[in-house]
C-alpha cells in the first residue's frame, strides 16, 4: 500500500484499461462475438507457421475445387487458385499480412491525429485554424482518389501505404480528438491545472488526453475495420503491397478476370476480410455497450 | 383546507416503484402515501436521490423502460391509475393532470414555435380548431404575465429568457384547465429573482383557477412559500406528513430537524449558532440499512428500537394529519437537543491583502455577421467588468453576489490570471496582477492565489487517483519535494478536510460530490495560499452536505487565517458566512459594506429586491414581497444610464427617472465602508424599510414549545396495517420440476428478502410465490435451484444475483 | 445566413486553390517527367525539349501554375495521352454514367435507412431495433469489393440470373445496374441506419419528447410532429457530407464491374499516369466534395431553428 506511488504524472496504462475492458465485455453478447472473430484470425496470424500447411506461395494442382484429395493424399481443404497454389495457406498467410499493416497504419494515423488533434482543440486559435484548414483539404479529397494519388505517386510498398492511410484517416481522427478536447478543456480540473501555473504540454498530454481514451478505444476497433479493407482494396486494385505475398484483396483481383472458374479462389478472402472487419464492428459495439452502461 | 367529504384529487396508498437494472430490482420509493384535496398544494421536498422525481413521474405513470409501480395504487379523482390502459392515461395527461419541469429550455421543442406546442394540448384534448385553441392561449399568456403574447406564439424557444420559457410551460400546463398541477422544481434552473416572480405566479394560479398543486423542491423556503402541506422524503420514503407550520414548527422527525438545522436561517451566525451538518451520507438505494433508513445518521438511533423491522407512519400525538416514520419521536426531548456544533470563535482580521481598484474587464466579440460587416461594427464590447474597487483583509470573508451575468465568475478568472484586466490594478499583498497572466507567474505568487471550484464532477480529473492530485499540487509550489514527503503531506491535508487517508488511492468517481469537495478544498490549501477564490462551493451539493462543507471551508480558513473570497449566488449562505459582502449586477457592484449593514436597510434597491426574492424557511420571518419586472438584461446589450433601471421599483417614484435611464450613478458612501451605486437621495435610501422582519411571537426554528406539553403517550396511535404483498400465497409453479431444496417452507415469520441488495418488492413476492421466505433456503441454493429460480424471474439473464447467496448468509446469521 | 454562405463559400474556393496547387506541384513540377509521359518512354530527349518548349513547360513554375489554373476555369483540361481525345468530352458522359449510379445508390441507401433508422429509434432495445442493429452491422462490415465477389457468385455463376459486368456496350441496361447498386446500397445503408438511429433514439429520451408525452399527444404524433424533425437532423447532414465516401465506394464498384464511369476513368489514368485526365477528375471530385459540404451546411442552417434565428 506505501510504496503505491502518488507520482501524478504517470498515466494508468492504456493496456490494463484494454484488458479490464475485455473482462467487462463478457457482458455484451455482440462484444463476445467480436472477439472470437477478431481473435480467431489474432490467433491464426500468428500460429500461421506452426500449421501443416501447403507453402503459400509454391505452385502445385491449379483449380481445384474445396475439399479435394489428391491420389498421393494431399489434401487441398479449399482447393486451390489458378496457379495451383493452396487457397488456405493463403488465406492465413495473408491474413498475417492484413492485421500487420493495418496495425502499423493505424497506429501511425493514431499518433499523427491525436497530436494534431489535441493541439488544435487545446490551443485553439491559429493552430486550431492551421490545422483545421489542413485537415479540411485533405478530408475534402474521397478517399479512394487520395490513395490513387498517393500510392501512384509515391508507389505501392508497404510504407507507403501506411503514409497513404494516414493522410486519408488522420485528418479524421483529429477531429474527433479535436471535438473530444474542446469538450474536456472546459472542466475546472483543467482549469485547476491553468491556475497551478501548468504548461500547456503537461495539460494536454496528463489532463486531457487520458480523459479522451473511452470514445478513442471504440474507435480505433472501428478504425482497424477500416484499415484492413483498404489494406485488401489497394491489394484488390493492383497499388497494395507488392506480389507475390498472398493478400486478401490480390487473391480476389487474381481470381477475377477467371470468371466462374476464378469463382472459389475469390469467395474465400472475401469471406475472410469481411469476418475480420464485422469482429472488429462487433468489438466496438460492444465496448460502446459496456462503456454506456456505468 | 381539507374537507373530508369530498373525493381528494389524488391519492396515494402504500406506493412502491422500483427501477430494474443490472444489479435487480431497485426499490426507488417505498410505502408513499400522499393525499391531495381540491384546490390544495402539496410540497415534497427531499435531497437529491430520494425519490421525489419518481413520484412526480409515477403519478403521469411515465417510469421509462424499467421502472414500474411494484405496490400499492395511485387513485385520480378515486380511479385507480396504475390499472388504465394507455390511452386512458394519454386522456387525462395534459388535460386532467400537468406538468411543469426542472429545465424549461430542454423541456420545449426546439424546432417548434411556441404556437404548435401550445395549441396542440387543445387541438388533441378538446379538438377545438387551430384558432380557437390559439385564442385560448392568448389569454392564458397574459395570465402567466408574459407581455407581447402575439410575439410569444410566433416565437421558437430559444429566442425565450429562461423565465419566459418557464412561464410559457406553466402556461401550457394550465392551458386545459387542469384538477392537478405538478412542478417538479419549476425553479431550479433560474435565477432568484426571476425565480421570485414565478413562485409569485404559482401561488396565484392556485388563488384563480383552484388547481391542486404538489410542488416538489429540495428547498424549505420555496415549500413555505407555495404550499399548504408538506412530505419531507428521505431515502424512498415519507418520512413526515403534515401541514407546512406542523411540519416547519413542531417537526418530529430526526431528519427534517437534521434539514432545519443545516440550512441558514435569517438568525442563524456561523460563531454563536453553527449549522449542524447531518453526519454520514446518503445510502444508495441497494445498500439502505435494516429499520429505519435514517438510523446510521441519526443521534436518536437505538438498535433494537429503530434498527429492527420496517418502520411505519405514525400518527404525531393528537394532532391531526401530522405523522412521522420515527419509533422513538415520543422519547426524544425536542426542547433541549442540541446537537454539537464547533463554536467558534470571531477572527480579528489583519492587513489588507487584496485591493482592487476601478479594474475593468471587457471582452471582445467579433460579429460575422454580414450587417456588422458593412456597417463596420464588428468588434462589439462585452464590459463584463465595471470599475470594480474593494478589498480584503487578512483572515476575512468577503462574498461576491449576484445573478448569472453579473460578472462574478468574469473576476475570479482575472483574479487567478486567466484572463487580464482591461483597465485598472488588482494588488496582491501589494503588487499588480492585474495584468499577469498565470503563467507568468512565480509558483510563490500562485500558491498564495488559488480556488475551489463549483462542480464537485468536473473538479477532479477522472483519471488521477486523489492523492496525485493533491501531490501534484504540493509539488508544483515546492511544499514538499520527495515522494515520501509528498505523501505525508497529502495524508495530512487529507486529515484537515476530515477524509480517511485511503483515499489517496482513490479515483475521484468512487467519492460523493461532498467528499470530492473536500479534494478540492485540500488542493486549494496544499500550497498554503494567502487568499483562496471560492467560486460556488457548495452550489451543486445537497443542503445537508453543504452545512458540512461550508464548515470546514470556515474552519480551515479561520486556522490558516486565508482571506476567502466567496463568490454566490445563495443570499442565505452569503449572510451565514461572510465578513463583508459586494452585490454585483450586470458587472457593477452595486452595493457593499459588511453583512449587517447589506442586510438591513439602508438598501440599494436591488438588494432590496434581491433579499426579498430569497426563500426563508422559517414560519416566523415576514418578508416584504418585491417582485422584479422583466427580465435580466444580457451583459452583451445593457440598458444605457443605471444598470439596474429597467427592473427598478423604485425609478419613477422619486422623480429620478430621466436621470437613472441616462446616467451611470455615483457611488455613495452612507454609512462607514458601506457604499451604494445610486441616484436616490440619502434620506430615501435610509427611509428604506426592513425586507426581513421576524413576527412578533418569535419562537426559534428549532424550539417548538408548544407539542411537547401535549399527552403525547396517552393514546396509542394505531400503525397503519401493511401492505400485503401481493404474491405471499405460493402460487403453483409451472414449468421444470421443482428441485428438492426448494420445497415450499414457511416456518413462522418469514425473514425480509428485501434486505437483499437487488431484492426488491416485487422480486420478493415472485420467489414467496415460489415458497421462499427465509434467508437460510437461498444461501442454500446451488446451481440446479438457481437455474430453476430462474425460469421464474422474468428478466432472466439481465439480473446478476450471483451475490445473493452470499447475502443471504449473512443475513441468515444475523437474524 | 448570407454571411454563412458567403464564408463557406470563400472556404469552399480556398480548399479548392490549394488543393489544384498540390496536384500541379506533384503532376507537373517535374516537366520532364510530364514529357516522358506525353509522349512516351521511348521518345528522345530533343523531341522532348521541343515538345515542352512548345507547350509552354519553360516558363517559370508561378506562370505556368497560373496559366493552367486559367485553363482549368475555361474549360481547357487538355488531351488524354491514353485515349488521345480531349479531356473533357472524355469525361462528361463519363460523369453521366457516375451520375445514374449514384444517384440511385444514393436515394435508395437514404430510403432504407431512413425507415430503418426511425424503426429501431423509436423502440430503443426491442427485439425489432436489436434485429435492424445486427443486421446493419453485419452489411456494413462487408466491404463493396468482397460483396460484390460474393453476389456475383450467387446471381450470375450460380443462378445466372443477372450479368457479371455492367460496359454496357448495347447502351443503357437496367440488368447491368442492379448488381453495382446493390453492393453499394449493401454496404452504405448499414451506417445511415445506425446514425438515424442513435439521433432518434436520443431525440425519444429527450425533454421535450417527455413532455409531448405527458401532454397527453398520441404516440404517433409525438413521432411524426416533435421527434422527427428534431432527429432528422444530424442525419441529413451527414448523409449529404457522405457523398465524399460515396464517391469513393462508387470507383471500386466501378472498377469491380467495368461501368464505364467516373471513377473507372480516374482508375485507369491513374495506373496509366494519364496526367492531364487524373488533374481534371480530381478536381470535378474535390468540387462534388466540396460542394457536398456546402449543401450539408446549408442544409443544416435552414433544418435548425437555432441557427436560422439567431
Amino acid at each position: 500500500m506505501t510504496d503505491k506511488t502518488a507520482d501524478h504524472a504517470t498515466p494508468p496504462s492504456g493496456l490494463s484499461q484494454f484488458f479490464k475492458a475485455l473482462g467487462l465485455l463478457r457482458e455484451s453478447r455482440i462484444g463476445m462475438f467480436g472477439v472470437i472473430l477478431v481473435g480467431f484470425w489474432v490467433i491464426m496470424a500468428i500460429i500461421a507457421p506452426l500449421l501443416p500447411l501447403h507453402p503459400p506461395n509454391t505452385p502445385m494442382v491449379p483449380l481445384q475445387g474445396p475439399f479435394t484429395t489428391m491420389e498421393d493424399g494431399t489434401n487441398f481443404w479449399l482447393g486451390t487458385d489458378h496457379k495451383g497454389r493452396d487457397i488456405l495457406s493463403r488465406l492465413i498467410w495473408g491474413s498475417q499480412l492484413v492485421l500487420l499493416w493495418s496495425t502499423l497504419a493505424t497506429i501511425v494515423a493514431y499518433a499523427v491525429g491525436i497530436m494534431l488533434g489535441v493541439a488544435a482543440g487545446y490551443l485553439g486559435g491559429w493552430w486550431d485554424e492551421a490545422i483545421s484548414f489542413f485537415a479540411n483539404v485533405l478530408l475534402s479529397f474521397p478517399v479512394m482518389v487520395l490513395y490513387l494519388i498517393i500510392i501512384t505517386y509515391l508507389g505501392s510498398s508497404g510504407f507507403n501505404v501506411i503514409i497513404a492511410v494516414t493522410f486519408a484517416t488522420g485528418p479524421a481522427i483529429m477531429r474527433i480528438v479535436r471535438g473530444l478536447v474542446l469538450d474536456l478543456r472546459t472542466r475546472d480540473y483543467v482549469a485547476a491545472a491553468e491556475v497551478r501555473g501548468e504548461r500547456p504540454l503537461y495539460i494536454m498530454i496528463v489532463e486531457l488526453l487520458p480523459n479522451a481514451r473511452g470514445p478513442l478505444i471504440v474507435d480505433v476497433c472501428l478504425r482497424l475495420g477500416y484499415t484492413a479493407i483498404t489494406i485488401a482494396l489497394l491489394g484488390y486494385l493492383g497499388i497494395g503491397l507488392p506480389p507475390p505475398d498472398p493478400d486478401w484483396g490480390k487473391m480476389i483481383a487474381e481470381a477475377q478476370p477467371l470468371g466462374s472458374f476464378g469463382a472459389n479462389g475469390a469467395i474465400w478472402p472475401a469471406i475472410a476480410i469481411s469476418m475480420l472487419v464485422l469482429g472488429l464492428n462487433m468489438l466496438a459495439d460492444g465496448l460502446r455497450e459496456i462503456s454506456l452502461r456505468d | 383546507m381539507a374537507k373530508q367529504d369530498q373525493v381528494p384529487v389524488l391519492e396515494c396508498n402504500n406506493l412502491s416503484i422500483s427501477y430494474y437494472t443490472r444489479s435487480g430490482e431497485i426499490p426507488a420509493v417505498i410505502d408513499f402515501d400522499l393525499t391531495v384535496n381540491p384546490g390544495e398544494a402539496v410540497g415534497i421536498v427531499g435531497e437529491s436521490g430520494c425519490g421525489k422525481s419518481t413520484v412526480a413521474l409515477a403519478i403521469m405513470n411515465y417510469m421509462g423502460r424499467n421502472g414500474a409501480i411494484v405496490g400499492g395504487e395511485i387513485k385520480f379523482m378515486g380511479r385507480d391509475m396504475t390499472t388504465m390502459s394507455e390511452e386512458e392515461l394519454r386522456e387525462i395527461r395534459g388535460s386532467e393532470i400537468s406538468m411543469v419541469y426542472q429545465e424549461p429550455m430542454a423541456s420545449l421543442n426546439p424546432a417548434l414555435r411556441c404556437k404548435d406546442q401550445l395549441s396542440e394540448v387543445l387541438t388533441v384534448h378538446e379538438g377545438i380548431s387551430e384558432n380557437e385553441a390559439l385564442d385560448r392561449a392568448r389569454v392564458i399568456l397574459q395570465d402567466v404575465r408574459l407581455p407581447d403574447p402575439d410575439r410569444i406564439l410566433q416565437s421558437y424557444p430559444h429566442q425565450l429568457s429562461g423565465g419566459q420559457q418557464q412561464r410559457v410551460l406553466i402556461a401550457m400546463a394550465l392551458l386545459s384547465n387542469p384538477k392537478l398541477l405538478l412542478l417538479d422544481e419549476p425553479t431550479t434552473a433560474l435565477d432568484v429573482t426571476v425565480e421570485a416572480g414565478i413562485v409569485e405566479l404559482i401561488k396565484d394560479i392556485s388563488a384563480k383557477y383552484g388547481t391542486s398543486m404538489i410542488y416538489i423542491s429540495h428547498n424549505l423556503g420555496l415549500i413555505l412559500e407555495t404550499c399548504d402541506r408538506i412530505t419531507v422524503m428521505y431515502s424512498g420514503q415519507a418520512v413526515e406528513l403534515g401541514t407546512v407550520s406542523q411540519v416547519f414548527d413542531y417537526m418530529r422527525h430526526p431528519y427534517t430537524r437534521g434539514l432545519f438545522s443545516s440550512i441558514p436561517l435569517p438568525g442563524t451566525d456561523r460563531y454563536s449558532t453553527p449549522l449542524v451538518p447531518i453526519r454520514g451520507q446518503l445510502p444508495l438505494p441497494h445498500e439502505r440499512p435494516r429499520g429505519c433508513y435514517f438510523g446510521p445518521r441519526c443521534d436518536f438511533f437505538q438498535e433494537g428500537i429503530c434498527g429492527g423491522g420496517f418502520i411505519a407512519m405514525r400518527q404525531v400525538g393528537d394532532d391531526p394529519g401530522h405523522t412521522v416514520r420515527c419509533s422513538r419521536y415520543e422519547e426524544i426531548d425536542w426542547e433541549h437537543y442540541k446537537p454539537d456544533a464547533v463554536v467558534q470563535e470571531k477572527a480579528e482580521f489583519g492587513d489588507k491583502v487584496l485591493e482592487v481598484h476601478n479594474m475593468k474587464k471587457y471582452y471582445e466579440i467579433h460579429d460575422n455577421s454580414l450587417k456588422a460587416m458593412i456597417s463596420g461594427e464588428r468588434v462589439r464590447y462585452v464590459k463584463a467588468n465595471e470599475q470594480l474597487d474593494f478589498d480584503a483583509r487578512e483572515a476575512e470573508t468577503v462574498a461576491i453576489v449576484g445573478e448569472s451575468g453579473c460578472g462574478k465568475t468574469t473576476f475570479a478568472k482575472v483574479l487567478m490570471g486567466l484572463e487580464e484586466a482591461t483597465e485598472g490594478t488588482i494588488l496582491l499583498d501589494g503588487k499588480d496582477i492585474s495584468q499577469l497572466p498565470v503563467r507568468q507567474r512565480k509558483p510563490q505568487l500562485v500558491s498564495n492565489l488559488q480556488i475551489v471550484f463549483q462542480n464537485p464532477f468536473e473538479t477532479l480529473n477522472p483519471s488521477h487517483n486523489v492523492g496525485s492530485q493533491i501531490g501534484r499540487v504540493l509539488k508544483k509550489f515546492g511544499i514538499a519535494e520527495s515522494k515520501k514527503d509528498i505523501q505525508q503531506k497529502v495524508f495530512e491535508l487529507l486529515d484537515i478536510v476530515k477524509l480517511p487517508r485511503d483515499f489517496a488511492f482513490r479515483k475521484p468517481r468512487q467519492l460523493s460530490g461532498g467528499q470530492k469537495q473536500r479534494i478540492g478544498i485540500a488542493r486549494a490549501f496544499g500550497g498554503n495560499p494567502s487568499v483562496v477564490i471560492a467560486d460556488e462551493p457548495v452550489s451543486a451539493l445537497d443542503v445537508s452536505v453543504q452545512a458540512a462543507v461550508t464548515g470546514l471551508l470556515t474552519e480551515i480558513q479561520r486556522e490558516k487565517r486565508t482571506t476567502m473570497l466567496f463568490i454566490s449566488h445563495d443570499l442565505s449562505i452569503v449572510r451565514y458566512l461572510a465578513d463583508r459582502i459586494v452585490v454585483m449586477y450586470l458587472g457593477h457592484i452595486m452595493e457593499q459594506g459588511t453583512t449587517d449593514q447589506i442586510f438591513s436597510p439602508p438598501y440599494h434597491p436591488y438588494t432590496e429586491a434581491l433579499l426579498s426574492a430569497v426563500p426563508i424557511a422559517d414560519t416566523s420571518v415576514i418578508k416584504k414581497h418585491i417582485v422584479l419586472e422583466g427580465e435580466l438584461p444580457s451583459p452583451t446589450n445593457p440598458p444605457p444610464g443605471c444598470p439596474f433601471q429597467t427592473r427598478c421599483p423604485h425609478k419613477g417614484r422619486h422623480g429620478t427617472q430621466q436621470l437613472c435611464e441616462t446616467e451611470m450613478p455615483p457611488v455613495k458612501e452612507i454609512g462607514p465602508g458601506h457604499r451604494v451605486k445610486c441616484h436616490l437621495d440619502d434620506d430615501i435610501l435610509l427611509r428604506m424599510e426592513p425586507v426581513i422582519e421576524f413576527a412578533k411571537t418569535k419562537k426559534g426554528p428549532s424550539v417548538p414549545a408548544g407539542a411537547i406539553t401535549a399527552p403525547v403517550r396517552s393514546r396509542t396511535t394505531k400503525p397503519k396495517p401493511k401492505a400485503k404483498p401481493a404474491a405471499r400465497r405460493p402460487a403453483k409453479p409451472k414449468g421444470p420440476k421443482r428441485p428438492r431444496a426448494l420445497k415450499a417452507a414457511r416456518r413462522g415469520n418469514a425473514d425480509d428478502l428485501k434486505l437483499i441488495s437487488g431484492v426488491g418488492p416485487k422480486l420478493e413476492g415472485v420467489l414467496n410465490g415460489l415458497g421462499i421466505f427465509h434467508f437460510d433456503q437461498v444461501s442454500a441454493w446451488t446451481k440446479e435451484e438457481i437455474e430453476w429460480v430462474d425460469d421464474y424471474l422474468k428478466f432472466k439473464g439481465r439480473i446478476q444475483r450471483d451475490k445473493w447467496i452470499a447475502q443471504s448468509k449473512k443475513l441468515s446469521k444475523k437474524s | 445566413m448570407l454571411a454563412i454562405l458567403l464564408r463557406r463559400f470563400v472556404s469552399m474556393v480556398l480548399i479548392m486553390a490549394v488543393i489544384s496547387f498540390a496536384l500541379f506541384l506533384i503532376f507537373e513540377s517535374d516537366k520532364s517527367s510530364v514529357a516522358a509521359k506525353v509522349l512516351g518512354q521511348y521518345s528522345l530527349p530533343e523531341q522532348r525539349e521541343i515538345w515542352l518548349e512548345k507547350n509552354g513547360y519553360n516558363r517559370p513554375f508561378a506562370e505556368r501554375y497560373l496559366s493552367w489554373v486559367g485553363n482549368f476555369l475555361t474549360g481547357k483540361w487538355g488531351q488524354s495521352i491514353q485515349f488521345d481525345q480531349p479531356v473533357s468530352e472524355l469525361l462528361l458522359p463519363r460523369l453521366a454514367n457516375t451520375g445514374i449510379l449514384g444517384g440511385f445508390v444514393f436515394f435508395i441507401t437514404i430510403g432504407i435507412s431512413l425507415v430503418l433508422g426511425v424503426l429501431s429509434g423509436i423502440s430503443e432495445a426491442s427485439f425489432k431495433d436489436r434485429a435492424i442493429t445486427v443486421f446493419s452491422v453485419l452489411t456494413t462490415s462487408v466491404p463493396e469489393f468482397a460483396s460484390a465477389t460474393l453476389l456475383v457468385a450467387i446471381f450470375v455463376f450460380w443462378l445466372d440470373w443477372l450479368p457479371g459486368t455492367s460496359p454496357f456496350t448495347n447502351g443503357f441496361e437496367l440488368a447491368e445496374l442492379v448488381l453495382p447498386v446493390s453492393v453499394l446500397v449493401i454496404y452504405n445503408f448499414g451506417y445511415y441506419t445506425r446514425m438515424t438511429r442513435a439521433s432518434m433514439a436520443e431525440v425519444m429520451t429527450s425533454q421535450y419528447v417527455r413532455t409531448a408525452i405527458l401532454k397527453g399527444i398520441p404516440f404517433r404524433s409525438v413521432v411524426l410532429k416533435h421527434a422527427l424533425r428534431n432527429a432528422l437532423i444530424a442525419p441529413f447532414t451527414v448523409m449529404v457530407l457522405q457523398l465524399n465516401y460515396l464517391l469513393s465506394g462508387v470507383i471500386v464498384v466501378e472498377v469491380f464491374f467495368a461501368y464505364k464511369g467516373f471513377g473507372k476513368l480516374l482508375y485507369d489514368s491513374a495506373l496509366f499516369g494519364d496526367i492531364y485526365v487524373v488533374e481534371a477528375c480530381t478536381m470535378v471530385a474535390v468540387f462534388v466534395a466540396v460542394l457536398s459540404q456546402v449543401i450539408s451546411d446549408i442544409g443544416y442552417t435552414l433544418l435548425n431553428p437555432r441557427i436560422r434565428y439567431s
